[in-house]
């Protein structure tokens, strides 16, 4: 019986770190679920649900020794996840604008209130050194309308951000 | 009258080409409605394909008139051979399918299209659709074509800029 775990990974970035590492899953007989990966300011970072027949620590020791040598942190939690659990987004956020500090709290507190679910959250900082862009993108369930969230957002949007709010209409055919 | 089987992904006989319809008699007509009612049977479906319940001949439903938000539509369609013979603009939006549960993705479709196609008694028909029912068309001729939403995925990372876009200017 396999149980659930999520395993967290963190390193310098450099080509090859997946297959390495899910290769090691494999032969260890891990079965992987849904999976993230994100460069982030140059490293890499990974979240995949990993099925596995034993313990935390089994886990740790089948991926150790491409851990060490990829030079690589690991950090494995027990979870009670599921496959097939997926929540269909609604709406769609989209924010960009001079980056400065607390943009993202701002705005999401806002939205928070509002009603939204975060269901997907991509950011970015774009542009110069000297003049960096902040881009976000949001996919969520907007669970009191997504006129509320409009009016939420609008008095930070009318500060330098740039706020866009679009339902998504997911076409089941 | 019956709800049929959708066929679902990785059933291989998704991927195989219909064949024109030839003959637009009783037996088809009663086939569209036992395929209207599986549509409807399903969640929320705003189309439907004919190979998705294993019958491969070239017969679509589209029906997007029962919007939350109504978007523009020309009510209920059975679209019999149908052929898109002209595309404009394009459009980032997001797609799920029967026959591919649990799984939605960002698809790229023509945002305008002139169709033509046959009706269930073998008039030929063409209409000039928009938006999210030309999204739906497109969805359901690909199943003829044997080709799925996931065949057409694209990143969700480049969304922003790319729907900027083809709302400034649609000759892209």
């Amino acid at each position: 019986m396999n149980h659930w775990y999520m395993l967290t990974l963190v390193g310098e970035d450099r080509p090859g770190i997946v297959a390495k590492l899910t290769h090691a899953l494999y032969e260890g007989g891990a079965n992987l679920g849904e999976a993230a990966m994100a460069r982030l300011g140059g490293n890499f970072t990974i979240m995949l649900m990993v099925g596995f027949p034993g313990t935390a620590r089994q886990l740790q020791e089948v991926i150790e020794s491409e851990v060490d040598s990829l030079g690589l942190r690991a950090h494995i939690d027990p979870i009670q996840g599921h496959l097939h659990q997926h929540l269909e987004p609604d709406v769609w956020v989209t924010v960009y604008g001079a980056d400065r500090a607390g943009i993202v709290a701002q705005i999401t507190g806002a939205l928070a209130e509002a009603g939204l679910n975060i269901l997907d959250l991509q950011s970015d900082v774009a542009g110069t050194e000297s003049a960096p862009v902040y881009v976000m993108i949001i996919e969520g369930q907007a669970g009191e309308g997504i006129e509320g969230l409009k009016s939420a957002v609008s008095v930070i949007a009318s500060q330098g951000v740039e706020v866009d709010i679009e339902p998504i209409e997911t076409l089941i055919g | 009258m019956a709800v049929l089987e959708i066929l679902t992904y990785p059933s291989e006989i998704l991927k195989q080409v219909s064949a024109p319809v030839e003959r637009f008699d009783d037996e088809l007509r009663a086939f569209i409605a036992d395929l209207e009612e599986t549509r409807l049977a399903g969640p929320g479906a705003v189309g439907i394909a004919a190979p998705q319940v294993g019958r491969f001949q070239r017969i679509v439903i589209v029906d997007v008139s029962n919007m939350k938000r109504p978007v523009p539509n020309h009510g209920h369609r059975v679209l019999i051979n149908p052929e898109i013979t002209e595309w404009e603009g394009y459009a980032v939006g997001r797609e799920g399918c029967l026959s591919v549960p649990d799984y939605t993705g960002n698809v790229i479709r023509a945002e305008q299209i002139r169709l033509e196609a046959f009706d269930p008694q073998g008039e030929k028909r063409s209409f000039d659709m928009t938006g999210f029912e030309a999204r739906a068309v497109q969805h359901e001729i690909d199943h003829l074509d044997g080709l799925l939403f996931l065949d057409r995925l694209v990143s969700r990372r480049n969304d922003l800029f790319r729907r900027k876009v083809y709302q400034k200017g649609k000759k892209n």
